[in-house]
């Protein structure tokens, strides 16, 4: 099936990401933006290389893990390009960096208390948290059943292992895998995907293009009252247009 | 311990839309004014500058605009025997930040109200009888009437360059306006915005049920316009970046675009911002405000003396305000006495999202905060309510205020939330789906309200002010009754499917997503000291040279949207104080 065997791509491709990532950071860190040879330019903050890549707050089993789930949350099929490959695990982890991953914009002081879900994120686990607890609670739920880590199973049980972790059928006792899954894995991964690139995922505004969502154009007083197809490609926020 | 600095005439708490309205107004009598801002100075440029502000992700996703809920929040519960928790994340309501407040990133729908809403217990009792009204449920006047506010509900429109067609000029009905509308004294200053795909299906499908749609009041321009300071807006181009979003364009009306340019050359008038109120002081008899005491941005208490103090917060600032300050007698539920906290209200929203097929463009991209088209025919007491027993109405309306995918992509009832399935649906609707909605009263009942919470403090130390909220049975009715109506009108505008949200008896209310920040009372406005904190001037029955603006000073939820009511009440609260308080310096209305 092209679905298999293209998530499969992805998710060799995302491992050679790792691995060349992890073997050329030190000598670029140390070499400095000053010393690249001409021609081999840091790319534009617009087009976000999914090679040289190397993840500044996940492990390597984190990242494996977030690479592997991204890859089925969007996957890449007939319709479009998938979570991977448009830079949503870059997403994440360069939001890992802001205030937000810390719960600097929330409410954060106790007491903690048990209260109904209408009432919202009751949890003093930070963003940072949710990943560093919710992917390692994942993985180890993972290898007891199977002797695998989730990165490793084949794309279908990947699947089966998400879709009972959407509907809360495996527990932590450290936090709500469900909450993990939805306010932050998945609310993340959607972000990342349909968020402008500078942020690190949607390369090349492919996500927009995918749905007709012209991204920053802005302008529309022309269109407004006609029922019609929009005419143009997006416009990202450092106006490259698509 | 605080450092006495130079004494102002007034001090106004806030910078948004009521306090740049006082301020100005006062300024303009002569006054030295001082304006105390707790977030950061901001403008059309930088802040809101093409295309930095256009961010789905800074904006609507980190929501960069609004309430940083780590200095303060509130605490939520459905009723007051439960344990309220904090609002730790932005959900149903979006407080705003910074100067201009709420006033940069709303939507801008500009209505007025109806004359019998200022006098819903009066004309309740007239039309149904007093047992119509249930026995739990606060109805009472305001105070006001419609036409002592006519004056300023046009003179506000006016400042904002309000676009829309009027339904009803001096009592002469007008074709294509709002034919349910009170008596307008002239026409908009602004022709109806172009309405977009969602707008134009709905007034068709509107029209076709029987119904009398109108263009919806927007404080998006529709053409260039100068107001009365001079301050300039631009056409709106429907950029689709509006609620959770300052203005590109200078055409959503905000106290930047409308009013700031004009106050800030007046010498009289000066403005710290990084200055958080912490009370209202008063003298030994507690009868008079002394000034305010505030956190400066290095975190020293300053104390700041005036002569007169303005609240001009957010509401839920307002509100707390006067409780942390022991100003008015603090509401108890039980005993049903006490007014500040009493007749807290909301407004409840019912929204449906309509699919449509392939070849229908309904383009949600594309939009402005207040363009589209709405009905009246079930607002208010516009409908006979004698056999259906329940209290209030709604605005109905197709807008299409501008959507983008971070702000999440609706979809049809079992769509898979991820995976391939999920993405052939986002594909599919993206471009072929709207939403309409009933915007909703919320009357005041005894058991919803205010007050300050015994366990969470804010980062000042402050305790936090606690809701006490949920849909109550006449709320839940009327609802069903509406909503239903709205599904109709759905249905007839030719969606394939529908899904969404209807609030039913039975539902309580979810403060996770994104509802309104149309919360309302706390600090409601009366003709009776026993059951309201203000008088019809918006001035404090225990505390005469302290004024307290915004929509904490209602009686009860209206149905629409609340800024036309809340600016038309803050003009005319500073003419009443112009013109008589600051000659006689006093109570305006005597107990």
């Amino acid at each position: 099936m092209a679905d298999d065997s293209d998530s499969k791509g992805s998710e060799l491709n995302s491992r050679r990401a790792f691995l060349r990532g992890a073997a050329t950071f030190a000598p670029l860190a140390a070499l400095g933006g000053a010393s690249l040879a001409a021609g081999d330019v840091a790319p534009p903050p617009a087009a976000p290389t999914s090679i040289d890549y190397a993840p500044a707050f996940f492990t390597p089993a984190e990242w494996a893990f977030l690479n592997a789930a991204c890859a089925r949350l969007i996957p890449h099929d007939e319709n479009g390009p998938g979570a991977v490959e448009l830079g949503v695990p870059h997403y994440i982890d360069r939001q890992m960096g802001t205030p937000w991953a810390e719960g600097g914009i929330w409410y954060m002081q106790g007491p903690f208390v048990e209260a109904r879900p209408e009432f919202g994120y009751q949890s003093a686990l930070t963003p940072k948290q949710q990943y560093r607890l919710g992917i390692k609670a994942i993985d180890d739920a993972v290898q007891a059943a199977t002797g695998k880590s989730f990165a490793a199973l084949p794309p279908a049980d990947q699947d089966d292992w998400l879709k009972k972790i959407e509907k809360g059928e495996v527990k932590s006792d450290q936090l709500s895998l469900k909450t993990f899954f939805t306010s932050f894995l998945l609310k993340n991964t959607l972000e990342g995907y349909f968020g402008d690139p500078l942020y690190g995922g949607n390369k090349d505004m492919a996500a927009w293009k995918m749905i007709g969502h012209p991204g920053v154009r802005a302008d529309f007083l022309e269109f407004v009252g006609e029922a019609k197809p929009y005419p143009y490609g997006p416009v990202s926020l450092h106006g490259k247009r698509g | 311990m605080a450092d006495p600095v130079k004494p102002v005439d007034v001090v106004i708490v806030g910078f948004g839309w009521t306090g740049a309205i006082m301020a100005m107004e006062l300024a303009e009598a002569g006054l030295e004014v001082l304006a105390l801002e707790r977030g950061d100075d901001a403008d059309t440029v930088p802040n809101w500058a093409y295309p930095k502000v256009v961010d789905e992700i800074a904006q609507s996703a980190r929501n960069g605009l609004l309430q940083n809920l780590s200095k303060t929040t509130v605490t939520l519960r459905h009723s007051k025997d439960e344990l309220a928790v904090p609002y730790r994340q932005i959900g149903s309501f979006k407080p705003g930040q910074g100067v201009g407040g709420a006033g940069i990133h709303w939507s801008g729908v500009h209505s007025r109200v109806m004359p019998e809403e200022l006098r819903l217990r009066s004309h309740t009792i007239e039309r149904y009888g007093a047992k119509f009204i249930p026995p739990d449920m606060q109805l009472q006047d305001w105070g006001v009437t419609y036409d002592e506010l006519e004056p300023h509900f046009d003179r506000f429109e006016y400042v904002c360059g309000t676009s829309g067609q009027a339904g009803n000029i001096q009592g002469r009905k007008i074709e294509g306006g709002n034919v349910f509308e009170a008596p307008r004294s002239r026409d908009f200053p602004l022709p109806p915005l172009t309405d977009p795909p969602t707008s134009a299906l709905f007034a068709k499908a509107v029209k076709e049920l029987g119904y009398k749609p109108y263009a919806l009041p927007a404080a998006n321009a529709s053409r260039p316009y100068v107001n009365s300071y001079g301050c300039q807006l631009g056409p709106c181009n429907f950029c689709g970046f509006c609620s959770d979003y300052g203005c590109i364009n200078y055409s959503k009306a905000s106290p930047q675009t409308t009013i700031l340019p004009a106050l800030y050359r007046k010498k009289n008038f000066s403005l710290r911002t990084n200055a958080h109120v912490l009370r209202v002081n008063t003298d030994s008899s507690g009868k008079k405000t002394t000034g305010v005491t505030y956190v400066d941005a290095q975190g020293r208490e300053v104390e700041q003396p005036a002569t007169m103090v303005v609240l001009a917060a957010f509401h839920l600032h307002n509100v707390r305000l006067m409780l942390s300050s022991g100003i008015g007698k603090p509401y108890d539920p039980v005993s049903g006495e006490g007014v500040v906290g009493r007749n807290f209200c909301y407004q409840v929203l019912d929204s449906i999202n309509l699919f449509f097929d392939q070849n229908t463009y309904i383009n949600q991209f594309m939009g402005a905060g207040g363009v589209g088209q709405a009905i009246d025919d079930f607002y208010g007491d516009n409908f006979d309510h004698g056999p259906l027993n329940f209290i209030g109405g709604g605005v109905i309306w197709g807008r299409q205020t501008g959507n983008g995918p971070v702000r999440g992509i609706p979809l049809p009832q079992g769509t898979p939330a991820w995976g391939s399935a999920w993405k052939q649906a986002v594909k599919d609707n993206y471009l072929h789906s709207g939403r309409i909605e009933a915007q909703m009263s919320n009357m005041a009942h005894r058991g919803c309200y205010l007050d300050l919470d015994p366990t969470y403090k804010d980062a000042y130390g402050t305790p936090l002010l606690r809701m006490t909220l949920n849909w109550q049975d006449n709320e839940q009715r009327m609802s069903e009754y509406i909503g239903a109506k709205a599904l109709d009108i759905g249905r007839a505008m030719g969606a394939k499917s529908m899904a969404g949200r209807i609030i039913k008896r039975g539902t309580d209310w979810d403060t996770r997503p994104y509802q309104s920040t149309h919360i309302n009372g706390g600090t409601a406005m009366g003709t009776d000291p026993k059951t309201s904190v203000l008088n019809k001037y918006l001035q404090s029955w225990d505390v005469p040279n302290l004024f307290v603006l915004g929509a904490n000073v209602f009686a009860h939820g209206i149905g629409y949207n609340p800024t036309g009511m809340v600016g038309a009440l803050t003009y005319w609260a500073a003419a009443n104080i112009r013109s008589t308080y600051l000659k006689t310096p006093g109570p305006m209305v005597h107990k």
